[in-house]
């Protein structure tokens, strides 16, 4: 019963994070508008996209070769089994123990690979630069993440997210260094996600685009999956700051199903407040030029290493 | 008994060594395939036997004393844990690369270059792994015509640790008392011997000169098994015969392997000839060998054996996983050469259509190396990782600033490697044909490409159910640090747990499993209830497709953030513009100038003092015989006195 229980939650928090990716896309993009003093599209209007773009046929290049045609559904698979094993709205996922917070750091770097090369395949000067630059922006935030992983772990003495977030639920006090992984995870999130100040997710046709310039000869269903994937990332990084810094709400394993509808309710909650305060932060700021990002990026890095180094002189930070 | 078959099957190579030559001045057109095929068939025996010893335990293993070798010494030859695990490395790389060979061989247009090299080759890294007296390693380190300096480092180091009684005999040396002054002169010693072998910065200066210059599949022995000879031998000093190691030899290890693994990678990323990339890669991925040795030191000379048996198991797998797959890189790399006749990635491109299968398998490789889930490189990393979150508890501060520093360079040659493998894959494989060679490339013989099969399995097998292989290898830390990982459970989960399970486990096999369901269920949903309709068109390129492949973006250019970003610290990289005047017609001019520091610090000096003595010494070229034979007569007092102070 216990077994089937913890397979029963696991599966909902799969089929939750792929329903809820779009829709939190679509609240930033309102909320963003609705800062503008535009109206914007509705909440829902990014399933509409997806929906119209799998039903699309799919343009591909001449010379798109069977990396261009599969990466897609590997940069989806990736990001989703990473995002399926960040706790959500219960601690203890069944699965927790197949990957933990530096595998499911590494999922998305195979994801970033695929993405990369998927960029360069055509062979167009925008797909290079794009793939370049992510590449470039990769190998400051990756380095970050582990320092910072390293820190919550060496405060956790885990790096099993399932129990990290356990630990924080009960252990919640405030460190010096755990403040430093915060602001370092922000700056990671918003690196990995391409939104601004590193890169603008509304554009297209900039010089300064990342993410967009490596998915230019994407169409049709390549596209939603990838469009899928990006958005799933995005909610992946809220629902991880979430589990390790405001773990309040998250059901345990044994809670009944009340329990278990709180967390999901606090869950979107916390959702709801990331986006906005993602977004609010987005428009109060310029979008940095490119060589600014990696001092940006290194300043994440910076700061997960001097978390580890306190944990490492104290482990009371 | 293993052993014994092991050295007949060395025995065996030796000869083939022998009858090469004779074969290749005969012109025999059917010499390739036999040297290599009986290499293979050798290297398969070594192969069992060191699988048998590291498997089968003590049964299987064993010493022999052969009256032959160095008169009045004698030779001993021994199978122990570790060296086991050494003959499974050395000789799976060199079964793989034998059989790749009957292929890639019948292409060679001097086949007496390579032949008879070849099976000596084997021979002699084989003969390092087993002997078990000092002599015989240096024998066999001759043998392999390496660096004399190294080599000299290397008789030193086994000078000190013999004593004056001068017995070579791992045994002896093992038991004997070592004065700990002396033990960390050897471990200096073999950092310069064996670290100048495995390309240890500031050592690695040759090797990447020397690796691309062999034939491929030589090329792949040097990077994936030669340089985990001089590991080995590292090892086998440090760890099991210099005694009670001392805290400050982890600090050395750990800057030293950190120190390659960043800047072998920053220099990989940089480079456009594809075998030369490799090259630098693999001193980046000793560099993290390194890492786990210093790690392993340090908990060792605190006691904390089972940190310790985490650290070098980890270490020891990384080096058994860099041996796959730089050995799968350099075959890719043999294929491009064979198809193309290039090795410069700017002049290559879209060889995925040209090159289906070579261009999957180095796909596979560039995944295994850039350490990503689920092949095997990022189990050894993570668990390199996982060693380090255990270094807090360290009582020496020096290494609880360097440990957490180096996992930092870890992480960053590790993201670096990922950058560095997609420009060499996207560049090469990807995007439109550079040059007319790539253009008409072919794909190559299928004993190149069942050779890269059989290694990218293997890959996938280590990262996807490592429990096995971690498992294996327990005797070896048992016997290097007295402590062992915990046993890996084969089934619930088929995770591994490096140290118990509410602090870390990765189960490789779950995520491999989890991502082929997720692509596959989103492949049949899609294709099913939407659209599975393709349509051809010309690039869109935002509406402006060029159709010259030059508008492309290049390797050079692919680099350029990289180099902009790190080239400042690591190569004092400077970049000067001249433009000239609007109306005048002078070309317009970009200089970049890289430094290497190591390079001017270290090699240069040295080279400017060895040219300044040989001009003052030429004086002693005009003496008289007089004076000729008070300078020998000098010499001889001097090394008498020095004789018997030592003694």
């Amino acid at each position: 019963m216990g077994l089937i229980l913890a397979i029963l939650i696991q599966g909902i928090q799969m089929v939750l994070v792929l329903a809820l990716a779009p829709g939190l896309i679509g609240f930033t993009r309102k909320v963003k508008a609705r800062l503008l003093r535009r109206q914007g599209p509705s909440v829902v209007q990014p399933y509409r996209d997806l929906l119209r773009l799998v039903r699309k046929e799919a343009v591909l290049a001449d010379n798109a070769s069977w990396l261009f045609r599969n990466a897609p559904y590997l940069i989806f698979a990736t990001t989703w089994v990473a995002a399926a094993l960040v706790p959500t709205f219960a601690a203890g996922l069944h699965f927790s123990w197949a990957a933990d917070l530096i595998a499911i750091t590494a999922l998305l770097g195979s994801a970033r690979f695929f993405l990369a090369l998927a960029g360069m395949d055509i062979g167009t000067a925008f797909g290079g630069i794009g793939s370049s630059r992510e590449m470039l922006f990769a190998t400051l935030a990756e380095p970050a993440m582990i320092m910072i992983v390293f820190t919550v772990a060496l405060v956790a003495g885990s790096t099993q997210l399932s129990t990290v977030a356990e630990f924080m639920v009960d252990h919640s006090t405030l460190r010096v260094s755990l403040g430093l992984a915060l602001i370092g995870l922000i700056i990671v999130a918003l690196t990995e996600n391409a939104r601004v100040p590193v890169d603008n997710p509304a554009t297209h046709l900039e010089l300064t685009m990342v993410h967009e310039a490596m998915i230019l000869e994407y169409s049709g269903r390549h596209l939603a999956v990838i469009e899928l994937a990006a958005a799933l990332k995005l909610l992946l990084y809220i629902s991880l700051i979430a589990c390790i810094f405001a773990p309040w709400g998250m059901a345990r394993q044994d809670d009944g199903v009340l329990g278990m509808l709180v967390g999901v309710v606090t869950w979107v909650g916390k959702l709801a407040i990331g986006g906005f305060l993602m977004v609010l932060f987005e428009t109060a700021i310029a979008k940095m030029r490119v060589f600014r990002v990696p001092e940006f990026v290194g300043g994440a890095l910076m700061l997960g290493f001097l978390g580890t180094l306190l944990l490492f002189v104290s482990r009371s930070f | 008994m293993p052993i014994v078959a092991a050295l007949l099957s060395v025995a065996g190579l030796a000869g083939v060594a022998v009858v090469a030559p004779i074969l290749t001045a005969r012109r025999v057109a059917w010499a390739t395939p036999v040297v290599y095929g009986a290499s293979f068939v050798l290297a398969a025996v070594l192969l069992i036997c060191g699988l048998l010893a590291l498997l089968g335990g003590s049964a299987f293993q064993g010493t022999v004393h052969l009256p032959v070798g160095l008169p009045w010494i004698g030779a001993h030859f021994a199978l122990d844990p570790l060296s086991a695990a050494f003959l499974v490395i050395v000789d799976f790389g060199a079964v793989v690369a034998s059989f790749y060979a009957i292929g890639y061989g019948a292409h060679e247009e001097e086949p007496g270059r390579v032949l008879p090299f070849y099976p000596a080759f084997l021979a002699g890294m084989n003969l390092v792994v087993l002997s078990a007296d000092a002599e015989n390693r240096r024998a066999g380190y001759v043998y392999l015509l390496m660096a004399s300096f190294g080599t000299l480092m290397l008789l030193l180091g086994f000078g000190l640790l013999a004593g004056p009684d001068g017995d070579y005999a791992f045994s002896a040396i093992r038991t004997a008392e070592h004065v700990p002054w002396l033990s960390g002169l050897v471990l200096v010693l073999m950092l310069l011997g064996a670290g100048s072998k495995a390309g240890l910065v500031p050592l690695h200066v040759w090797l990447p000169l020397a690796h691309p210059a062999a034939p491929s599949h030589v090329s792949a022995l040097m990077s994936g098994v030669m340089t985990k000879v001089a590991v080995y031998g590292f090892i086998r000093v440090v760890f099991d015969l210099a005694g009670e190691p001392a805290w400050w030899w982890a600090v050395l290890v750990l800057i030293l392997g950190a120190g390659s693994a960043v800047l072998g990678v920053l220099h990989a990323v940089l480079q456009r000839d594809l075998k030369r990339l490799l090259a630098y890669s693999t001193v980046e991925n000793i560099g993290i060998v390194f890492i786990g040795l210093g790690l392993g030191l340090a908990f060792k000379t605190n006691g904390m054996a089972g940190a310790a048996a985490l650290a070098v198991t980890a270490s020891i797998f990384h080096a058994f996983n860099h041996s796959l797959f730089k050995s799968l890189l350099f075959f890719g790399a043999g294929n491009v050469l064979t198809g193309t006749g290039e090795r410069d990635i700017e002049k290559l491109g879209g060889l995925v259509h040209r090159m289906p299968e070579t261009a999957y398998l180095f796909l596979g490789g560039c995944l295994a190396i850039s350490a990503l889930p689920p092949l095997n490189g990022f189990v050894s990393e993570w668990l390199i990782l996982q060693a380090i979150l255990l270094s807090p508890d360290l009582p020496q501060w020096a290494l609880r600033f360097l440990v957490p520093a180096s996992g930092a360079m870890l992480a960053l040659a590790a993201a670096l490697a990922a950058a560095c493998f997609v420009r060499a894959f996207g560049i090469t494989f990807l995007s439109r044909p550079r040059s007319p060679a790539a253009e008409t490339a072919h794909e190559v013989s299928r004993w190149q490409i069942r050779a890269m099969y059989a290694l990218l399995a293997v890959c996938l097998i280590a990262g996807i159910f490592p429990g096995p292989f971690l498992d294996a290898l327990s005797p070896v830390s048992q016997m290097l640090v007295a402590g062992a990982m915990p046993k890996q459970p084969i089934l619930p989960h088929l995770s591994i747990i490096p140290i118990s399970e509410s602090r870390s486990s990765y189960s490789g096999f779950l995520v491999f499993f989890f991502i082929m369901m997720a692509s596959w269920a989103a492949i049949r949903v899609i294709h099913n209830f939407a659209s599975r309709a393709v349509r051809r068109a010309p690039p869109w390129d935002c509406g402006f497709p060029d159709a010259s492949p030059v508008t492309q973006y290049t390797a050079n250019s692919f680099a350029q953030p990289i180099r902009r970003v790190f080239g400042p610290i690591a190569f004092r990289a400077k970049i000067s513009q001249t433009m000239p005047q609007p109306g005048d017609m002078a070309p317009a001019r970009l200089t970049l100038s890289l430094r290497d520091l190591i390079w001017e610090f270290i090699y240069a000096p040295i080279e400017g003092a060895v040219l300044y003595a040989a001009e003052r010494l030429n004086i002693l070229q005009f003496l008289t015989i007089r004076s000729y034979l008070s300078l020998v007569f000098a010499a001889l007092v001097l090394l008498l006195v020095l004789v018997a102070t030592w003694a």
